[in-house]
């Protein structure tokens, strides 16, 4: 009995210190009621130093919360009980968040910033005139490779994944899109195919696609192609660009032949009660220096075409991470499939997935 | 011959030990590493913890990760001890598996599962009630909610133990509830009492998808930082925080421990009470 | 003391209502609906007439079965050799300890142990032999599965295991058991009520695994967990989801059915 006295006073002793540091720290943070602006991104996926400059210059308080996914990310905005400001969903949740209205249309002239953004990066197929959206960073599905195994040559296009010299060797990113787009855009099929036909003939082009998989992981590409133990995966540019910083080893290739062309962009959802703060904020991120900024932290491709000139040339001519005009017509940007040719992707991918076995 | 078979004992524990505690380490020496990934170690410094202690938000963050396990496992001790008392005391074997099936319920239910019904369940109730925002509080509610059949688990087999006639000779000798439940009862349950505080302690620190469906403006917890992170690598700024929490933790266990010793002799000479 | 019982459990039934049954009544309603929020019996039907649910679930029951098992053998002794020491509360603490460190950065620190240029291989480097793949194997997976599950399946034992009796046990000795003989017979059988709680903690929640098998198993073997985590969160058909779990909730019923009848049989 007197432990569990004990137990007991020490527990709440603890919670009462624990609630006292933190209002402390609340209160030196300056978090005042009307000026705050909820912001809803990935994880680190802005330069806090931003965040503290545009605090300073405006009197804002961002608070910054952060999702891993964006369909978690939809599920929380549709449910309601939330305000988020700002939030940056990818392309194909764009279309999909416009079609349930849970975006603010954007008002273009209280975004005087946005003729920074190059043209190629507006007025996309998700988001025609940009009446919801401003791009925030974009990118491509690719190949890395090790040059201690492999060279451009082996994994520059898609068909050459089927190289029986892969034998359990690739690593592919979780997707269902991906998955089913490698298949797609080896048959030279487009990556939002809604025809029947074209998707079985990629499933069945995929079964023996699946041998060559070591794994089919998500976020952990990153670490198994740093410490080698894979030596080839398919992943995204932006997680691409990480990896080649850390193993001077890694190489990224756009395969030939198309591949998806992806972009985050920033929205102002439906329940945003601080919108003129919103607005304050994309224009803040537009700004040509603070782009280019943001850029150098996260590693990942800006649109601001303007922004390209404080960035270090090594970076901005890379044709991998930067392409050409060329590259870039033969790359397509996913779209909502509807409810119904998601679950066909879905349904086919798990199949594919447990074919392995 | 009884001394080298207590050797051996010993030997499987330290292994057992090594096992759990190897990739703790590990984590902790990369929070020294220079370079910025845990797949090599480039040398000695101490920048991530800098980075760390620059970091207000992800200190403000800690904290309420701690507040919320440390309040959320009391509530769920004291209602999952009472509602295993309760468990304990029906009759019937037939509705005591229906209320133990049901205790499981949350058990089974894979955390999406959860974190979506509660989602539902918090909004439908906000819009019955007028408005409702998600945060603490719905997060607080959801952690209790889903550490209440593991406390049950963890008390109910010391029930089994307790000596029914022990009670009901206290209560002939005029003894109130009260008293019973003070002097009798609560004694033989404090280990599981006490496990499952710890157990459901574990539960609320580790949980990041109930936390994310049913957390609102302003409040987040370590976890769901932590795998929202994940995208873009998570840094080794979260090897400095698990190296500060875990000794921490070390020093709270084995001061708690002392204390509690120190308590335990003081009772024993006192009054034989366990 | 059972009037005083009741008032007390107030607050579980609220919970029970609330947070139980609630969630139960809601999941098995979407269970009947489809992705446009219509009646249908389509998700049961799909999930009973295609191999692919059933392939899962019996993988699923297979490794829950096997983690269950494999967590078991490690912590009863481990669990009994820890009744034996002299601070035993403060060692059991240190089992519980690193639970508080994130998941997540736990299996980063297994992908780097175990890596093909992880700790483990650079050991085995020194004795000459080739590197061995850990990670993406059965053998991986279980490890960490079981490195996981350790702590909630040697609490509950170890709490059953504390108040044995030691007169009972030198009393068995003393009427000519030897050491097997009294642990089958006398302690095993009153340490069983830790050995089904630490049973339920473990087999249960393994059953829908997801993150462990993608990161340390690469997807190689599909789970309900996996499914569950699809239908939730990617295509956003809740209602396939929740069939799923409304199966799970059921096989968990009939377990804990089965388990009580046997051990009114048992007791008689």
């Amino acid at each position: 009995m007197r432990r569990l006295q004990a137990l007991l006073l020490g527990i709440v002793a603890i919670i009462l210190l624990l609630t006292g540091g933190a209002w402390f720290l609340n209160q030196s943070d300056g978090a005042k009621g009307s000026k705050i602006i909820n912001m809803y991104n990935w994880g680190d996926y802005i330069d806090p130093k931003l965040i503290t400059k545009f605090e300073k210059q405006t009197g804002y308080k961002i608070n910054y919360e952060t999702f891993d996914s964006n369909e978690a990310m939809l599920t929380k905005i549709k449910q309601g009980g939330t305000s988020y400001d700002l939030a940056v969903p990818s392309d194909y949740m764009i279309q999909k968040m416009k079609k349930a209205h849970l975006l603010k249309p954007l008002d273009q002239s209280k975004l005087p910033n946005l003729k920074y953004i190059s043209k190629d990066f507006l007025d996309q197929p998700f988001d025609r005139h940009n009446r919801y959206s401003v791009p925030y960073f974009w990118g491509t599905l690719g190949v890395v490779y090790n040059d201690k195994y492999y060279q451009a040559s082996d994994v520059n296009s898609w068909n050459k994944l089927w190289n029986p010299k892969f034998k359990g060797q690739i690593m592919f990113v979780d997707g269902a899109r991906e998955f089913m787009g490698i298949g797609l855009a080896s048959l030279g099929y487009s990556l939002n195919s809604k025809n029947d036909a074209q998707l079985n003939q990629a499933y069945n082009k995929l079964k023996s696609l699946t041998f060559n998989a070591k794994a089919i992981v998500s976020d952990e590409i990153k670490m198994y192609m740093e410490n080698e133990e894979s030596k080839v995966a398919v992943t995204y540019s932006g997680e691409a660009s990480e990896m080649l910083s850390e193993n001077s080893h890694l190489h990224y290739v756009v395969p030939n032949g198309g591949t998806n062309l992806w972009f985050d962009n920033i929205v102002i959802p439906k329940t945003s009660k601080n919108t003129k703060g919103a607005y304050a904020f994309i224009n803040f991120m537009l700004d040509p220096k603070n782009a280019a900024q943001n850029a150098e932290y996260i590693g990942y491709a800006t649109p601001n075409k303007k922004a390209l000139a404080y960035l270090p040339k090594s970076i901005t001519n890379d044709r991998q991470f930067y392409p050409s005009q060329k590259q870039m017509a033969q790359m397509e940007v996913y779209e909502d499939l509807g409810q119904k040719y998601i679950e066909k992707y879905n349904d086919l991918y798990l199949e594919l997935k447990m074919y392995r076995r | 011959m009884k001394k080298s078979r207590f050797k051996w004992s010993n030997l499987y524990l330290i292994l057992v030990f090594c096992f759990l505690y190897i990739p703790i380490f590990y984590l902790m020496f990369y929070a020294f590493n220079a370079g910025s990934t845990m797949n090599k170690f480039t040398g000695f410094s101490l920048a991530h913890f800098g980075e760390l202690f620059a970091d207000t938000r992800l200190i403000i963050i800690l904290l309420n990760t701690f507040i919320l396990a440390f309040l959320s496992a009391l509530i769920a001790t004291l209602i999952g001890t009472f509602g295993a008392l309760f468990i304990y005391y029906v009759k019937q074997n037939r509705s005591k598996t229906l209320l133990l099936s049901l205790n499981n319920i949350l058990m089974v239910s894979p955390d999406v599962i959860i974190g979506a019904s509660f989602l539902i369940l918090f909004t439908t109730l906000g819009t019955a009630v007028g408005s409702l925002n998600l945060g603490f509080i719905t997060v607080l509610l959801s952690h209790i909610a889903f550490s209440i059949p593991i406390v049950v688990l963890m008390v109910l087999p010391k029930m089994q133990e307790m000596n029914d006639s022990m009670v009901d000779a206290a209560r002939d000798l005029g003894a109130s509830n009260f008293q019973v439940l003070k002097d009798i009862v609560l004694p033989v349950l404090s280990p599981g009492i006490i496990a499952g505080y710890f157990m459901a302690f574990t539960y609320s620190l580790d949980d990041f998808a109930v936390t994310f469906f049913v957390t609102g403006n302003g409040f987040t917890t370590l976890a769901v930082e932590i795998y929202s992170r994940a995208r873009r690598g998570v840094s080794l700024e979260i090897n400095a925080l698990s190296t500060l929490v875990f000794l921490m933790a070390l020093i709270l266990v084995i001061g708690y421990y002392y204390i509690s010793q120190d308590t335990g002799k003081n009772n024993s000479k006192g009054g034989g009470v366990k | 003391m059972k009037k005083y019982n009741t008032l007390f459990a107030i607050p579980y039934f609220i919970w029970l209502v609330l947070f139980v049954i609630a969630p139960v009544i809601l999941i098995f309603g979407y269970s009947f609906l489809d992705s446009q929020g219509h009646f249908t019996l389509a998700n049961y039907a799909t999930y009973f007439a295609s191999g692919k649910y059933l392939m899962m679930t019996f993988n699923s029951v297979w490794y829950a079965f096997l983690i269950t098992l494999v967590t078991l053998i490690v912590s009863y002794p481990t669990a009994y050799f820890l009744t034996k020491l002299k601070h035993r509360d403060l060692w059991l603490l240190l089992i519980i300890l690193p639970t508080w460190i994130n998941m997540l950065l736990k299996a980063y620190a297994f992908i780097g142990i175990f890596g093909l240029h992880g700790s483990i291989n650079h050991f085995l480097q020194f004795f000459g032999l080739a590197p061995h793949q850990f990670l993406f194997t059965d053998v991986g997976f279980m490890v960490v599965a079981m490195y996981i599950q350790l702590p909630f399946m040697i609490i509950p034992i170890f709490n059953g295991l504390e108040e044995l009796d030691n007169s009972l046990i030198r009393a068995s000795r003393d009427l000519g058991a030897n050491a097997w003989q009294t642990f089958t017979k006398v302690i095993f059988p009153l340490s069983l009520e830790g050995v089904k709680s630490g049973v339920q903690a473990v087999f249960i929640p393994s059953l829908s695994f997801f993150m462990i098998t993608r990161l340390i198993g690469g997807n190689r073997v599909i789970t309900l967990g996996t499914a569950i985590e699809e239908h939730f969160l990617v295509t956003q058909n809740w209602g396939m989801g929740s069939t799923i779990g409304v199966v799970l909730i059921i096989a968990m019923f009939i377990v804990m059915a089965l388990t009580s009848e046997r051990k009114k049989g048992g007791k008689r």
